[in-house]
């Protein structure tokens, strides 16, 4: 169980995350959505502790991590952020085994080198283990940063539940590989001991893949809850100041969401 | 573990370049000794004999601190250029870029001109002083101006830029001081900026190899969280790292090995630079190797080019930096042309 209380976060005198208080269950797959400048990275690093809040605290299983060490908390939280860029190219195994880094000293044990060819094989990047990871194509970049990061949780602790934070991950996936993706993160965050939270901009996607939304204004909690609760036309033409269409697909039930384009309001200028 | 032996026997190899390069750099020279007068000469030695010969005495109190005082200034220049590539996650730094070497430069130049203005009678430690201070004072300047309250994504960046700039204030001071120089002062201050060996002692030794010692170890016990930090500062944060103490461990071993090097030889740039790049391009970034190859490839790669500086013109010598160069870019550029090292 994830928990953020009354997290605030200010760069200069405008708050990015201001007062947000939210409950993300394990076993779940939580999403957050909202417009650009909403506040939904800043909230993952605030609950990642990649930054430190203002004010506030986040709590996992029941604990303030505000005070545990870099590795004590990388043992148990694994975060992927939306664009990695690596300084000198590598092979892609050893960029896997970085996941590893925070499990073991100098080298890495039999374990190690067994849970890289798992989450290699789960990614369908282990043909390209030996491949340079600079000449790979964007999308398989972002399957193998994936890799990384599930190596640094693939394995359930003794009695503590493990944290996976997605900030934007389908950024350059295509179509085909976004589905296959959430489907993964989806089955991973199944599990009874993860607690799973990711930002996508694709509502539809959200819609469909996630149990639990958040939805994000100008640094607030606008709507929280499942995603039929959250996805109403007056919070969504509230959180993006266009006019949403809510549709429903009657083979299977999911909502899907459009916006109108005749309304292209441009937001900020005064209303004459 | 494949790699982990491969490495072993990289590392191995580069031992043995490195001592052949060492054996080489002692027996040619100005005068050439024979493997004969070598073992004469240390055995000599090592009997606490008192009539050693004026050749003997060269070998002994020259010659041979000389060629371990190469291997030493090149192993720092290698290592610091490893580290600082490593933690700026760019591949055209070089070690003095956070002011070190050319506030080193500054400290000898104010020596030569002032030491010859108060005609001071300056010891041989007064020039290694000054440049070492100057080295010190010029990188916390960088430190305290590129330090905020808002520590953040950009703060190595911020730290590259102002070690630019305050780089740039120190060469102007070293022109303004060379011109304003006498001749003799003058030519002493561009010869000091071309780097030379010419000055080893065993009291050079001891010193740079301390420094040497005392940085290596820190270093290769941070290897894993420089890798991580190839993929970025939060995610190596993310991955565990304590990146702001990071910072400051890798920065602080960098200044002490780069400040005292520069302060006994002068600046030798170029080596830092490429001794990296030479060992990635041949065994991939991985830090635990980098470090430790870059140590053994800089002595070596520094040795040749004081070989080279030494017969080139017999009797008398060049100055190492424009040598180095001309050693180390057409292995560099040939390896760049034929790997797919930048892709």
């Amino acid at each position: 169980m994830l928990r953020a209380s009354n997290l605030t976060f200010r760069a200069g005198s405008r708050a990015l995350v201001d007062g947000a208080t939210a409950g993300f269950e394990a076993g779940r797959l939580h999403l957050i959505v909202g417009a650009n400048g909403a506040g939904k990275s800043t909230l993952i690093k605030l609950l990642t502790r990649l930054i430190r809040p203002h004010e506030g605290t986040v709590e996992y299983d029941g604990a303030d991590i505000g005070h545990w060490s870099e590795r004590e908390l990388a043992r148990r939280r694994a975060v992927l952020s939306q664009a990695v860029e690596v300084a000198f190219s590598m092979p892609v195994r050893e960029l896997v085994m970085m996941g590893r880094y925070p499990h073991f000293g100098a080298r890495p044990g039999a374990s190690d080198l067994h849970i890289c060819e798992e989450v290699m094989r789960y990614f369908e990047v282990d043909d390209m283990a030996d491949r340079s990871y600079g000449t790979l194509s964007g999308g398989e970049k972002q399957r193998v940063q994936f890799a990384r990061v599930l190596a640094q949780i693939w394995h359930p602790l003794e009695s503590a539940a493990r944290y996976l934070f997605l900030d934007e991950p389908l950024t350059f996936l295509d179509i085909r590989h976004q589905i296959d993706f959430m489907n993964k993160v989806r089955s991973f965050a199944s599990q009874p001991d993860v607690v799973a939270v990711g930002v996508v901009h694709d509502l539809s996607l959200a819609a469909r893949f996630s149990d639990h939304l958040l939805l994000l204004h100008q640094g607030r909690i606008l709507a929280d809850g499942s995603p039929a609760e959250v996805l109403k036309e007056e919070y969504l033409r509230a959180a993006f100041q266009v006019s949403p269409v809510l549709l429903t697909n009657p083979a299977t039930g999911e909502r899907h969401v459009v916006f109108e384009p005749a309304e292209s309001r441009v937001v900020g200028r005064p209303d004459t | 573990m494949k790699g982990r032996r491969a490495d072993r026997f990289w590392l191995l190899l580069l031992f043995v370049l490195m001592m052949v390069t060492t054996v080489a750099s002692i027996r040619y020279g100005a005068i050439d000794f024979s493997s004969h007068d070598m073992a004469a000469a240390v055995y000599g030695k090592l009997a606490g004999s008192n009539d050693l010969t004026l050749d003997q005495r060269i070998f002994i109190q020259l010659r041979v601190p000389r060629a371990i005082l190469c291997l030493l200034v090149g192993a720092c220049l290698g290592v610091g250029g490893t580290l600082m590539q490593a933690l700026f996650r760019n591949p055209i730094v070089e070690p003095g870029l956070v002011g070190t070497s050319s506030g080193a430069a500054f400290g000898a130049a104010l020596f030569y001109v002032f030491g010859a203005l108060l005609k001071l009678n300056l010891g041989g430690w007064t020039l290694p002083l000054a440049a070492c201070a100057g080295g010190v004072v010029s990188t916390y300047i960088v430190f305290a101006l590129a330090h905020t309250k808002h520590e953040g994504r950009s703060s190595i960046l911020r730290l590259l830029l102002t070690g630019l700039a305050i780089n740039a204030l120190f060469m102007s001071g070293i022109g303004f001081l060379s011109y304003v120089a006498r001749d003799p002062q003058a030519r002493s201050i561009i010869y000091w900026n071309l780097g030379t060996l010419s000055g080893a002692d065993w009291n050079a030794v001891l010193v740079v190899g301390a420094a040497t010692v005392l940085g290596l170890v820190p270093a290769i016990a941070n290897a894993k969280p420089l890798n991580a930090l190839m993929i970025g500062e939060e995610e190596a944060v993310a991955l565990g790292v304590n990146v702001g103490r990071l910072k400051w461990i890798i920065l602080t071993i960098n200044v002490m090995m780069v400040a005292v090097a520069t302060a006994f030889t002068g600046v030798i740039s170029f080596v830092g630079l490429i001794v990296p790049h030479i060992l990635r391009i041949l065994r991939g970034p991985d830090n635990r190797f980098l470090i430790l190859g870059s140590a053994l490839l800089g002595g070596t790669l520094l040795s040749v080019a004081d070989l080279i500086a030494r017969v080139s013109l017999r009797p008398a010598e060049l100055p190492i930096g424009i040598v180095t160069a001309v050693v180390g870019v057409p292995v560099f550029v040939s390896l760049l042309r034929t790997r797919e090292y930048l892709s």
